[in-house]
């Protein structure tokens, strides 16, 4: 099977970029002791990145994005497992811009 | 699950096939929103004429789809290789953000358990670790098992796509890539810790919405937003620090 050499030079080139960002972060942390307003910092970090990697898609998506991410947030809310939420939201956005919504 | 030499109350971390099991089950909800897109990434890569291999190298090296996504979207040949490894880079900053809360685990391995397992560092998988770390679970086979699951069918998902594209691959705008999202906001209940997140959650929306307003086709939205919102978090804990549970 093909593999051309510029492909592969850059794929590789993008793969080991990725995986520096992956250990980058961990190995910096190691490295040198964060100050503590730093390790306060990290413990927003889970929260404020996921929100902001959702927020663009549901602002700039229309009704589909708005009913399902409400459906999922509302499964979420009483549910443990991410099972039900993904499943529901997802239903929810496929009937609504399937159905009333096209 | 504890090694004999291991006393329970120091601080340690193990990697065991048991954890591997668990992080295993608990990922695979998350599956249905990434078969989508790693479909798509095959039928993209096919388009532009990668052949099966290259496709499937690209997927098992990267496992980064939305940076896949982002190169493949405006992809010539040849390929720019320093250009594509920027785009890539920045779109995978977040990587760099997420690392240092896997701390708790990879401080107390060695070798290729700490370096091979921080491979698997992808969103999903590092969101129910750290779940897990927080549990007080010690165990970073965790990852490692959500990661291999993602990785495996990150992969194979890519090589169907490549395959049968235009029977499996959805169009783009498919509402079924809203499952991806709701793999999101799924995993952003078990983070809300109370009250101490309200206005953090709000300034990193605000600053992801104009970053990406700026900024389209960038993913600089995600790493501003991130650092906005945990920024004004630490300026709220030290104005008010009663105020801040």
């Amino acid at each position: 099977m093909r593999v051309d050499p510029w492909i592969f030079l850059t794929i590789v080139s993008m793969a080991v970029a990725t995986y520096a960002t992956r250990a980058g972060g961990y190995w910096l942390f190691s490295r040198f002791t964060p100050p503590d307003a730093v390790r306060t910092m990290l413990t927003y970090v889970p929260g404020t990145l996921f929100i902001s990697f959702v927020t663009p898609s549901i602002i700039n998506g229309g009704w589909k994005e708005w009913i399902g991410a409400l459906v999922t947030l509302a499964v979420a809310m009483r549910t443990r497992s991410p099972a039900w939420p993904i499943a529901l939201g997802t239903a929810a956005a496929w009937i609504s811009a399937e159905t009333f919504l096209r | 699950m504890n090694p004999p030499d291991a006393n329970p109350s120091d601080a340690f971390a193990v990697v065991t096939m048991n954890g591997v099991r668990r992080g295993a089950r608990a990922i695979s909800p998350v599956l249905v929103g990434q078969l989508p897109y790693a479909t798509v990434v095959g039928l993209t890569a096919q388009a532009h004429g990668f052949s099966m291999l290259e496709a499937a190298l690209m997927s098992g090296l990267m496992f980064a789809g939305a940076a896949q996504l982002l190169v493949l979207g405006s992809w010539v040949y040849p390929p720019a290789i320093f250009g594509n490894t920027l785009a890539s880079t920045m779109v995978n900053l977040r990587f760099v953000l997420m690392g240092p809360l896997l701390a708790p685990w990879m401080d107390h391995l060695r070798g290729w358990r700490r370096w091979g397992i921080l491979f698997f560092l992808v969103d999903n998988a590092w969101a129910m670790s750290v779940q897990d770390i927080e549990r007080g679970k010690r165990d970073a086979g965790f990852l490692l098992g959500a990661g291999l699951v993602l990785w495996f069918f990150w992969v194979a998902g890519t090589l169907a796509g490549f395959l049968v594209g235009d029977f499996v691959a959805p169009p783009p705008g498919h509402p079924v890539f809203f499952a991806a999202i709701a793999v999101f906001i799924a995993m952003l209940a078990p983070m809300w810790k109370g009250k101490r997140d309200i206005l953090p959650w709000i300034a990193a929306a605000g600053t992801a919405a104009l970053v990406s307003h700026l900024m389209p086709g960038t993913a600089w939205h995600v790493v501003a937003g991130a650092i906005v919102g945990s920024a004004l978090g630490l300026l709220q804990s030290r104005i008010g620090p009663r105020n801040a549970g």
